[in-house]
């Protein structure tokens, strides 16, 4: 996978230079950062000019310069990390046990273990830089006999695991909150701008994220802190001071000096890595301009036209759509040169390239909308299936984005699925028409018919495939999954027919219901405790389905911007009529997607707001990509009927859109 | 503000200190470079600046001879102390501004003529259809169709001190209203019967720091909303759709009160509380400084194709113009390379005309300026005065043309009823037979001025029948019954 993307001439010559690049910023903005951290830590109120002077020559000592040279390495190992684990696709968890397969993850694990090293490593140089009591892992002490021995300073090791706790929550937290995207900024702005915007909310952000994590360590401390120690000592041979006050104890975590020197060592930290990854997205965002056409044939796939129709690495296309977005918008020249013909043959190459993957980009939206729309409408509410067809989305999506999605874990959640549905078989059918005839049983995923596809090995290879085709056929699994019987279980759905009318089984229940009442109490008690933890975890986080369902839907936004201001300048730049030859599928395919998205609104959950979280490195922009997506399409389809007005009546399309479209005309959508 | 008092108490005393020794000045001028030094702080340092000036220039101090570097280190100090009092109300804007309540930074920066009493006290035309908002005192905002017989009533818990509302471009539905702590964005569905549409409806965007808002510009494309507040030395610049913003900082100028958006959505003009505007390139975001030498920036509009820019300044009494040309297309450099200095356009002081019912006074302070989308009328309202019967509050109007030279020619007046005075003034931004002004009066009533003429820039195809010819409007007033429609306000 790998491979694949390295062979990308883009990711090589273009990301590749561009992520060394801000790792270069990085590790030149470590100096300061450094030097500040070291006056701040060793400061003292009672004796400024020698603190001063003690910072300087400190500075300037071997074991500060040895260190400096430890956190410029551990800066380059974030930088490419942020290289290698960067998407621009978020991976949204759509439940409880989907974020945990995501934690769990191995891809995952190696991140979260290269945190960890990387924190005792810069803690480590904390240390040093702090100096005092902390700087050895040993002291010479003496024992109650009088002899001298190596003693354990606790005050080093408490350090160097505060570093490892830091560095493996912000892993985590990366996961929860989706710090790996890499989000877009629809306002333009150059790198230092936008970098020197966004410095002070890294630094907050670091401040507070420091904070919390140092209060949930000093706890994990306080009841698992005599494990590393008793470790440590082990290994290294160390004995403990016992004339010294131990820190897990609550009198010595109640060390002010301490707390603070934990919570600017874990603030430092946090903020180079955060700096890193701030300056990571600045230069990787940063627009990238393809040319529309090139003259040599090697060039050729360089150009946009190409370019925008890769599927390969996704950022490459995410650029493309965002060049072609502005140049639309912003430039007349390149705009003629996409309007203009190919010189042998009068061919619009340019035009029907772009169009053609703008178009099928938005069509690919509208199915997926309206296959999402089908499936959640034949089980009535959206809740039961939407964990398995966002599953098939994302894993949609996953096969698109190829090696982008990396570390998403939905290969693990395919097999753990099926297992547990499995598993509920067995155990709860029994019960499942008699204590809750239909409903809930539609609720709880393990009835979804989505779920019970997965098992298929037809859905892992092509995902897609069974929701499109066969809305009918998935209408019927659900009656057959509620109303089955033992007898049941084992038949083939598809064998038995549809119409299998549920009230005629009712009568023969009572007596069923009665005996199993009667007789299996407890182990009903038992099924619905494990349950309700099952519930917990399978159970669909609200709007997930939404946002997994508009992960990737910048790219539409730009299609659409794209689209719309191309055909607004061709009513006075386009000369040879290129655009108007494609204005009926633009507008049936807009009008189309408009019609899927009001529908997809209208369901539950799909319009609620998400509680926005300002303080965190996490970009949350995945989360309203749906309305945004709205918006711009409702301006892009005004955008073209107010440029072209009653002309559009002239466009042939269907009864249907040209109502809707009158609707627009009129202002009135 | 609590601080003031003190200072002013501390000054004072000085200032008695400083007269009671005043026979031995070099004990005066000791504890003139150090104990004021020792005292500066960024309250303080002005009227200590103005003491010291004072100190100097006063008479009593030429009768004593001052040895040379006594007032070579004065003059140090003071051109020292106005630097750094020129710093203070660019670093801390809320020091200068936030002595007055956010009701009368409201009133002093808006648009509209007195807008503390004024019953409209936003108006907004949609930009594609008949439609208008306007904003009353009462902090509700009605819409009016004429197409439709609902007025929905717009309310809000939030909806508080309206100073300005705008329309989205290319939408429908979003209006965007500009409240003391917060912006509304409201989603007025103008097919929907309801009279009150619930508060579900409205969006609401908050940044911290970010209020009192005073203006607020859609870019022409609909896709951005900028806001500017005084109190914040940011423009926030909103998706709103997403519900997040972008504030663009720059040092200098504190707080930015006026934003207006080049219909051509290439350039915004961001006036700041100081002698000092931007305008900001909206490609990349970047933005020229234009400082001016008396006043703040306190109206702008630009030509419909976004080249050129008239603004006018607080306490001075003409117009300026700024022309902008493009970079050549395609050549991603994004400041706009433009002229070096802004050219007086129009001298409107003072002037009495003789009319039937006495001499008239015109002229003077302007409140606002705004331009039709053809680019052929300029209208502007004057401040007046309105102590002095004989200097009202007008509208002047004049006709412009910007191609193939900038020319700028008088037209008329529009004066209201007898007691009335114009507020507020917009152009309707598509009126097929040449210009439609929409004027706000002191007595809540909104009438609407169509300037009938054939536009020479913009060919008029398929315009069945020639409108009335054009003619001057020196009380067009009388033409509002041929207008659209007219609304009379309660």
């Amino acid at each position: 996978m790998l491979s694949a993307e390295q062979s990308c001439w883009f990711v090589r010559k273009v990301i590749f230079w561009r992520a060394v690049a801000s790792i270069a910023w990085a590790v030149l903005l470590l100096p300061p950062i450094t030097a500040v951290f070291v006056i701040i830590s060793r400061f003292s109120l009672l004796h400024p000019i020698q603190a001063v002077s003690e910072c300087l020559s400190f500075l300037t000592s071997a074991s500060a310069i040895f260190s400096f040279i430890l956190l410029c390495g551990v800066i380059i190992m974030v930088g490419f990390l942020n290289l290698e684990y960067y998407t621009v696709i978020p991976t949204i968890a759509c439940s409880k046990i989907a974020l945990l397969g995501q934690l769990l993850h191995p891809r995952q694990f190696v991140n979260s273990l290269g945190h960890c090293i990387m924190g005792i490593i810069v803690a480590w140089c904390c240390a040093i830089t702090v100096g005092g009591r902390y700087e050895t892992i040993a002291d010479p002490c003496a024992q109650g006999d009088g002899s001298p021995q190596m003693c354990l300073n606790e005050y080093h090791l408490i350090l160097l695991l505060a570093g490892a706790f830091v560095g493996f929550s912000h892993s985590l937290l990366g996961v929860i909150y989706n710090m790996n995207y890499v989000s877009f900024h629809t306002v333009q702005q150059y790198k230092y701008l936008r970098f020197k915007g966004s410095l002070s909310l890294v630094l907050k952000c670091s401040a507070t994220q420091a904070l919390y994590s140092v209060r949930n360590y000093i706890v994990v401390y306080f009841f698992l802190g005599y494990i590393p120690k008793a470790w440590i000592c082990k290994t290294l041979n160390l004995h403990l001071n016992s004339s010294v006050h131990p820190l897990d104890s609550i009198a010595g975590l109640l060390d002010l000096s301490l707390l603070y020197h934990l919570w600017i060592s874990a603030s430092f930290l946090l903020f180079t890595w955060h700096l890193t990854l701030l300056l990571f997205r600045v230069f990787v965002t940063e627009v990238y301009s393809f040319p529309v056409q090139s003259s040599f044939t090697e060039d050729a796939h360089q150009c946009l036209p190409t370019v925008l129709t890769d599927k390969q690495p996704m950022i490459l296309k995410f650029l493309a759509l965002l060049d072609l977005a502005l140049l639309s918008q912003h430039s007349p020249s390149r705009r003629s040169e996409v309007f203009s013909l190919s010189q042998p043959g009068g061919h619009p190459h340019n035009w029907n390239a772009i169009s053609k993957e703008c178009l099928s980009l938005l069509a690919d939206l509208t199915q997926r909308l309206i296959a999402y729309h089908d499936t959640v409408a034949t089980n009535g509410r959206a809740k039961s299936l939407s964990t398995g067809s966002e599953r098939k989305t994302s894993s949609e999506s996953s096969v698109t984005s190829g090696t982008e999605d990396l570390m998403s874990p939905r290969p693990t959640l395919l097999m753990k699925t099926p297992a547990s549905v499995f598993a509920r078989s067995i155990v709860g059918c029994p019960q499942s028409p008699l204590t809750a005839p239909f409903t809930p049983d539609l609720d709880s995923p393990f009835a979804s018919p989505a779920l019970r596809r997965l098992t298929a090995p037809m859905d892992q290879c092509s995902p897609w495939f069974g929701t499109v085709q066969s809305p009918h056929i998935m209408r019927r699994v659900p009656k057959l999954w509620s109303t089955s019987t033992d007898s049941q279980v084992n038949g083939s759905p598809l064998a038995s027919p549809a119409s299998v009318p549920s009230p005629k089984q009712e009568p023969s229940k009572p007596s069923l219901l009665a005996q199993f009442l009667q007789n299996r109490k407890e182990q009903v008690k038992n099924v619905l405790a494990k349950r309700v933890l099952i519930m917990y975890l399978f159970n669909k986080l609200p709007e997930a389905s939404s946002q997994a369902l508009f992960a990737d839907s910048q790219a539409h936004i730009w299609a659409l911007e794209g689209l719309s201001y191309l055909v607004q300048s061709s009513f006075s730049e386009d000369q040879f009529g290129v655009v108007q030859t494609a204005l009926p599928s633009i507008l049936s395919c807009m009008l189309g997607l408009q019609e899927a998205v009001d529908r997809h609104f209208k369901l539950p959950h799909a319009s609620s707001k998400p509680v926005r979280s300002a303080s965190s490195m996490g970009d949350s922009t995945h989360k309203t990509l749906r309305f945004a997506l709205r918006a711009t399409l409702k301006t892009s389809i005004y955008r073209i009927t107010t440029t072209f007005g009653n002309h559009l009546n002239a466009v042939k399309m269907s009864a249907e859109h040209r109502k809707r479209l009158q609707q627009f005309l009129e202002y009135k959508e | 503000m609590q601080l003031y008092p003190v200072v002013t108490q501390i000054t004072a005393i000085w200032t008695n200190f400083l007269f009671h020794t005043f026979t031995t000045y070099s004990t005066i001028c000791t504890r003139d470079s150090n104990t004021v030094y020792c005292h500066i702080n960024l309250l303080s340092c002005s009227y200590i600046y103005q003491l010291m000036s004072f100190y100097i220039n006063s008479p009593l101090s030429c009768a004593v001879v001052v040895p040379k570097w006594l007032s070579v280190s004065s003059g140090c100090t003071l051109a020292l102390l106005r630097w750094f009092s020129s710093f203070h109300g660019s670093l801390f804007p809320h020091l200068t501004v936030s002595c007055m309540s956010s009701e009368d930074m409201l009133a002093e920066f808006s648009q509209v003529l007195n807008w503390s009493d004024c019953v409209v006290r936003a108006f907004a035309w949609h930009p594609h259809t008949d439609k208008f908002a306007v904003a009353l005192l009462d902090d509700s905002i009605k819409i009016y169709n004429p197409k439709s017989a609902t007025t929905p009533t717009l309310k809000h818990r939030l909806q508080r001190s309206v100073a300005a509302v705008q329309w989205k471009p290319l939408c429908a539905t979003a209006l965007a209203v500009a409240c003391q702590n917060c912006l509304l964005v409201w989603h007025v569905d103008p097919c929907s019967l309801s009279t009150r549409p619930s508060s579900g409806c409205a969006q609401v965007l908050s940044h911290p720091g970010h209020s009192p808002i005073t203006s607020i510009a859609w870019s022409p494309s609909g896709s951005l909303l900028v806001s500017a507040s005084p109190m914040d030395t940011a423009m926030m610049v909103w998706d709103v759709a997403s519900e997040s913003g972008v504030p663009l900082q720059r040092v200098g100028g504190g707080g930015v009160t006026f934003l207006s958006w080049s219909p051509d959505g290439s350039h915004v003009l961001a006036s700041t509380p100081s002698a000092l505007f931007r305008v900001w390139e909206t490609r990349m975001w970047t933005c020229e400084r234009w400082p001016c030498v008396k006043g703040r920036c306190q109206s702008g509009c630009w030509s419909p194709d976004g080249s050129r820019l008239l603004f006018t300044v607080q306490g001075e009494t003409v117009i300026y113009a700024l022309t902008f040309t493009d970079t050549p297309a395609g050549v991603p450099t994004c400041t706009s390379k433009g002229s070096q200095a802004a050219a007086v356009v129009a001298d409107l002081s003072e002037t009495t005309f003789n009319t039937p019912d006495g001499d008239i006074i015109v002229g003077g302070e302007i409140q606002s300026l705004a331009w039709d989308p053809t680019g052929e009328r300029l209208a502007v309202l004057l401040k007046g005065d309105p102590q002095a019967a004989d200097r009202p509050a007008i509208i002047a109007v004049f006709k412009t043309r910007t191609n193939p030279i900038f020319e700028l020619l008088p037209c008329g007046f529009v004066q209201g009823e007898p007691g009335t005075e114009p507020r507020l003034m917009q152009f309707h931004p598509n009126f097929q037979h040449g210009a439609l002004l929409t004027v706000c009066w002191s007595s809540g009533r909104i009438t609407h001025m169509p300037f009938y003429f054939l536009s020479a820039g913009v060919p008029h195809f398929g315009l069945s029948g020639s409108p009335s010819l054009p003619r001057p409007q020196e009380r067009p007033a009388d033409f509002a019954k041929q207008s659209l429609f007219t609304e009379l306000m309660s």
